[in-house]
């Protein structure tokens, strides 16, 4: 997938060397008693891992996982369930957010149907942020039906390229079928501020649903 | 996806295999989340298989499944058995994360907006 095959792999650890673990200055307080996570799903090379780095205190991670599907080969004239599997990667964040709460970002490409069976990658999840590359919207269409279906609460920031064509807010909300009730921002996933906007939009949003569930 | 047929690793699964010793969970006497926290409760014991080591050293501090997984460079559902072991032996203890119910709890929204606020 595309992720996984843009960049090498990290390389694997040697038995008997085993690898260091976070640096010292990485290390977590041992106050910290639960986390939260978050996910940015969009496209690929819409900026996700930009915007995980911009606002993450360590240098962002790969975690990866294995994922077996059950499948008909198409060599197999008896039509045999054959089993395969492939190894999926995302790299991911982390915000303390106080002493005993932290706040972990995933960057998830969204047009593959397995990044939503990753399990506990969306279940859990205080909600997610669609990135979107205004060049490339239709692949935003279909993370956002995913979204819907699976009831994680989203915003969706438009991750500002120079030599993209700038489009009004308000047709590009049209163009996504996002409802009024959706915030719809413009980004730099490059800049810290501007991605902690981000989540501070997709926080504020999540508040307003908990402060009034019958708006849903 | 532009090329399916790079993605699909053949020679991992045995690797593997070998360092869960065949088993593919789930096993983790309590549930894992990649956010779920883990804190060794000692160092490394002697003897120990160097995967459990590494996370015993790891965890001296608390360490999200995710982090673990990226310094093991192994996926998570490995990750996941090799604590399941350290679990049930009791050398690591784990911190479930926050789950938010149906909608999240107010005040958990409102401390994550006061720890951006500080960004
Ligand atoms: N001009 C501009 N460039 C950006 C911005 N965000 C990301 N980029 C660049 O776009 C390229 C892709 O960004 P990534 O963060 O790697 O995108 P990604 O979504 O993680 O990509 P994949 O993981 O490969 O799907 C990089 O060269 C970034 O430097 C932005 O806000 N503005
Ligand atoms: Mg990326």
């Amino acid at each position: 997938m595309d992720y996984a095959s843009s960049e090498p792999p990290p390389p694997a650890p040697h038995r008997g060397h085993p690898p260091a673990g976070p640096r010292s200055e990485d290390a977590l307080p041992a106050t910290a008693a639960a986390a939260v996570k978050v996910v940015i799903v969009g496209g690929f090379g819409v900026g996700k891992t930009t915007l995980v780095g911009s606002v993450s205190e360590i240098r962002p991670l790969t975690t990866e996982e294995t994922m077996t599907q059950a499948g008909v080969g198409v060599d197999d004239t008896a039509g045999v369930e054959r089993k395969t599997s492939t190894t999926v990667a995302m790299d991911f964040g982390r915000i303390s957010i106080n002493e005993e709460l932290v706040l972990y970002l995933f960057g998830t490409p969204g047009q593959q149907r397995f990044w939503f069976l990753w399990r506990g990658l969306f279940e859990g999840a205080l909600g997610a942020v669609v990135l979107v590359d205004t060049r490339r919207l239709e692949v935003s269409f279909d993370v956002i039906g995913r979204l819907e279906e699976r009831g994680v609460p989203f915003v969706v920031a438009v991750n500002a390229f120079p030599d993209a064509p700038e489009h009004p807010l308000e047709d590009l909300r049209a163009a996504l079928d996002l409802p009024d009730s959706v915030p719809l921002v413009v980004c730099d996933a490059r800049r810290r501020d501007s991605s902690r906007d981000v989540l501070m939009t997709l926080m504020r949003y999540l508040h307003s649903l908990a402060a009034s569930p019958e708006a849903l | 996806m532009s090329n399916p047929g790079r993605d699909w690793e053949d020679g991992t699964p045995e690797r593997l295999y070998v360092i869960t010793g065949g088993r593919s969970g789930p096993v983790s006497p309590v549930p894992l989340d990649l956010v779920t926290l883990i804190i060794a409760k000692t160092g490394p014991r002697p003897g120990m298989q160097p995967e459990h080591a590494a996370i015993m050293r790891m965890c001296r501090s608390p360490l999200s499944v995710a982090e673990i997984s990226a310094y093991l460079a192994l996926p998570v559902s490995v990750v996941t058995v090799l604590l399941g072991d350290l679990i049930t032996a009791g050398h690591v203890l784990s911190r479930p994360p926050v789950a938010p119910a149906k909608l999240p709890d107010l005040a958990l929204i409102e401390a994550v907006i006061d720890g951006l606020r500080k960004l």
